[in-house]
């Protein structure tokens, strides 16, 4: 037992927490414990855990990326360009066109990376800028509303009606998001691959010499996080119902600060799927307080920043002395 | 004869040549290793030591005409993964671990590799962990990260991994160079039980009391060519570093009595818990005292204390007789002490910056002229001081990285003598510089004293405090537990003391 939370110091700080902030909303309003807020958080957090689940896999490998939210943007729009060029779609055509997407772009970046020996934050830097540039440019900042039925459609696979009267559902993106974190955590923890990833971000010179291929390595990742920030895209339109061309504008440091908060290093090597779950659940949670309580909105961010900073102190602080050893 | 050298050999390299842009860095050499055997790779840096190593483990490629067999196979030009295969392993100085990955992990790495995703299976990699650690005698817990374990329990690791892929020849560069003694003498019981079971281990060490120990034939590498193939047995270390230099150094003791001169520095009662205690010493104007005894018996603490980065708990420090009291090492420089770190790579120098850079940076402040750093006088300085240690550079803006070893640390030194100090301390002043550049180095701590430097010499090789000093204090467990003075004791007598 004590072997496993040093092994897992962070995902069980961040448990510890979760559970703390739980009681203590619990015990001070009425509606955070109740199923309806439940089922609200899962909705409201599936695109950014699905964001999360491809985040976290390029930092594993050592690399960061900052161009993913702005990439999804694109895949949105030109999936919905594509769709209606053909006459509508389905769900597997949706999927196919949005990961296709995905993947290219994360291509891109993983090009860029290895070919021409740049550092990921300066080539994703520059990605998000010229995707966000071109969206822009192309779209003139139109959104589209007219979309498919199938997509724009709320899906509700499961509702109940509680005896206050209201509805707790859960929709597709929720589903969806247990696909994603089961997938990542197969490749990340049981494959061979995914321990492939873990070694190069640990050590990218010892993985070289025993004859892990860089190259690999950047497709890997950012083909991972391009596929996920596909499938995250195509999610998002359904909970908004509508393609506008800025509205993921500012969540990859949403998610990146989930992703890190949940034990994820920049430096590469750590990171976990549980503690990606439990870094953006914190954040919803928090959030979902905050409005709870009746705290303006625009608190929230000082709020969320703080709880990561003291978070990724006291988590860093205790892992290492749990440890026995300093950074 | 060659030809029945090579038979039933694990490793044959004839005629191996490697040019790098128009520098050959090894010239027509050959290197054979027989199954089981110890063999030892001697050279200085840049002698072609690593660029063997490469070319047999595949990393780099041979120039046309070299004939490389591994295990009988004719292998024109090996592969990383072929030389894998057919039994061959490194351990790299950087040992190449994994440290956010499991114990199990580090040593089943192989079961990861490959292109085409497959399960990963746990239990297995834990039983082949447990398998190799148990022939190696050693109980480590496979599923402790490695980052927790120390760096020899790492060594161990990297050894283990070399062992699961059934190696019949590891080659270990520097395998020692960051142990304690009681380590070492461990690896080295590893290496010979790895040899009784017909592994045969090249061993690439600056350790030549370890190699002639451990090893049965030693092949010397000068300048890139072969020097010969020599058995260990009869060798001496002073003749192999004959070999590698190609120069003759007489070890003579250098110990001269300064006990008439005025005392520098005055330790009485001085303690620090947990590190060192009870330390009474003196150093006279143009002294060199030496310290040694083995990692952890509280030098390089003192060294530190002396140097104003740790505070005395009890005791007192006298300087020209006047007590001080350090709470920084900026006061401590202030006051005339210098400190060259054990750590030179990391801590002494900053290796992309310009060895004029390096050199002012610890007086930039008597550089300034109008508030502002004067060129000329900057550059004047770089001068003076690249020609009294007779450091080679290409020119003052090179990056420090560029140079050698021995070079490094002409430049920590000229930046600490740039401060103009009464007192130098010096920790392992000659860690990673080669044998040849030893002597100047040590020539010049020697032109130092005689102009009046007092100086500590920290070391933990007994041999360099013997010939150098003018008397040495051994160290064991933070006291001082022997005086000893070279002109009346012998070598033999006080490496008894530190190491027996």
């Amino acid at each position: 037992m004590r072997r496993l939370i040093n092994a897992n110091a962070t995902e069980f700080w961040l448990i510890l927490v979760i559970f703390a902030l739980g009681l203590f909303l619990s015990l001070t309003t009425e509606q955070f414990f109740t199923l309806v807020n439940f089922t609200d958080l899962l909705n409201t957090s599936a695109v950014n855990l699905i964001f999360a689940m491809g985040l976290v896999v390029v930092l594993i490998a050592g690399a960061i990326d900052i161009s993913f939210a702005v990439a999804a943007s694109v895949v949105q729009y030109v999936a919905a360009l594509a769709l209606m060029a053909l006459g509508g779609g389905n769900w597997v055509l949706g999927f196919l066109i949005a990961g296709a997407c995905g993947i290219a772009l994360g291509a891109v970046n993983a090009a860029l990376i290895h070919h021409f020996r740049i550092i990921s934050i300066v080539v994703t830097i520059a990605t998000f800028n010229v995707f966000f540039g071109l969206l822009m440019f192309f779209t003139r900042g139109v959104s589209i509303y007219n979309l498919p039925g199938w997509w724009s459609d709320r899906i509700i696979l499961w509702e109940y009606e509680t005896a206050s009267g209201a509805w707790a559902e859960i929709t597709l993106p929720v589903l969806v998001m247990v696909f994603a974190v089961i997938a990542t955590w197969l490749l990340i923890s049981h494959s061979s691959t995914g321990r492939q990833l873990y070694a190069y971000g640990d050590n990218p010179e010892a993985a070289r010499r025993i004859g892990i291929s860089p190259g690999a390595v950047q497709y890997i990742a950012f083909g991972w996080l391009g596929l996920m920030l596909g499938i995250a895209g195509l999610m998002q339109v359904n909970y908004a119902q509508e393609v506008v061309p800025n509205a993921l504008f500012g969540r990859e440091l949403d998610v990146l600060a989930a992703v890190v908060l949940g034990g994820a290093r920049l430096g590469g090597g750590r990171g976990t799927v549980l503690g990606c779950v439990l870094g953006v659940l914190l954040i919803a949670i928090t959030e979902n307080g905050l409005n709870l309580l009746g705290v303006s909105p625009y608190a929230f961010k000082m709020v969320v920043g703080g709880i990561i900073l003291a978070a990724i102190t006291l988590s860093n602080l205790s892992l290492e002395s749990l440890a026995g050893r300093r950074p | 004869m060659a030809e029945q050298a090579a038979r039933g050999a694990v490793l044959a390299m004839r005629g191996v040549s490697k040019t790098f842009g128009g520098v050959k860095a090894l010239d027509d050499v050959s290197f054979t290793v027989r199954p089981g055997e110890v063999h030892c790779l001697a050279g200085e840096n840049g002698s072609g030591k690593s660029t063997v190593i490469k070319i047999a483990t595949g990393v780099y490629t041979a120039d046309p005409g070299a004939g490389i067999e591994i295990a009988g196979q004719s292998v024109a030009a090996p592969t990383p993964g072929l030389a894998r295969r057919l039994g061959i392993a490194v351990i790299w100085q950087d040992l190449a671990l994994f440290p956010e990955m499991t114990v199990a992990e580090n040593i089943g790495f192989e079961a990861l590799l490959g292109a085409r995703p497959k399960p990963v299976a746990r239990r297995r990699m834990r039983e082949t962990a447990a398998r190799v650690l148990a022939r190696l005698g050693v109980a480590l817990d496979p599923d402790a990260p490695l980052r927790s374990l120390p760096i020899a329990k790492r060594q161990i690791v990297a050894i283990a991994r070399a062992l699961v892929g059934e190696a019949r020849l590891i080659f270990m560069d520097e395998p020692t160079a960051s142990l304690t003694q009681a380590e070492t003498d461990h690896l080295l019981e590893i290496v010979r039980s790895l040899s009784a079971s017909g592994v045969a281990v090249v061993f690439v060490s600056h350790r030549l009391a370890e190699v002639l120990e451990v090893s049965s034939a030693v092949t010397v590498l000068r300048d890139g060519r072969l020097v010969g193939v020599f058995p260990t047995e009869g060798m001496t270390q002073s003749r192999l570093t004959e070999l590698m230099t190609g120069q003759t150094f007489d070890s003579a003791v250098a110990a001269r009595d300064r006990s008439a001169a005025p005392p520098v520095l005055e330790l009485t009662g001085l303690t620090r818990e947990g590190e060192y205690a009870d330390i009474d010493l003196t150093i006279r104007k143009g002294e060199i005292l030496g310290i040694t005894g083995l990692i952890g018996a509280g030098r390089t603490e003192l060294g530190h204390t002396l140097f104003g980065m740790t505070r005395p708990d009890r005791g007192e420090i006298r300087l020209d007789g006047k007590p001080v009291r350090f709470r920084s090492n900026g006061q401590a420089i202030r006051a005339g002490i210098s400190y060259v770190s054990e750590d030179r790579l990391s801590l002494g120098l900053i290796q992309p910056q310009s060895i004029a850079d390096n050199l002012s940076l610890t007086v930039l402040d008597r550089l300034l002229t109008a508030g502002l750093i004067s060129p000329a006088r900057k550059a004047s300085l770089v001068d003076r001081w690249i020609r009294e240690l007779t450091v080679k550079i290409g020119t003052p803006a090179d990056p420090v990285a560029t140079l050698s070893g021995g070079n490094q640390q002409r430049i920590v030194l000229a930046k600490w003598l740039a401060t103009e100090p009464r007192l130098l301390v010096l920790d392992a002043p000659t860690v990673g510089v080669d044998v040849g550049a030893r002597a100047g180095i040590f020539a010049i701590i020697r032109r130092l004293a005689e102009q009046g430097l007092a100086i500590l010499l920290i070391s933990d090789e007994a041999p360099e405090v013997y010939f150098n000093a003018d008397r040495v204090l051994h160290m064991a467990g933070g006291r001082i537990v022997g005086h000893y003075d070279p002109r009346a004791t012998t070598l033999a007598e006080l490496e008894q003391a530190v190491y027996a």
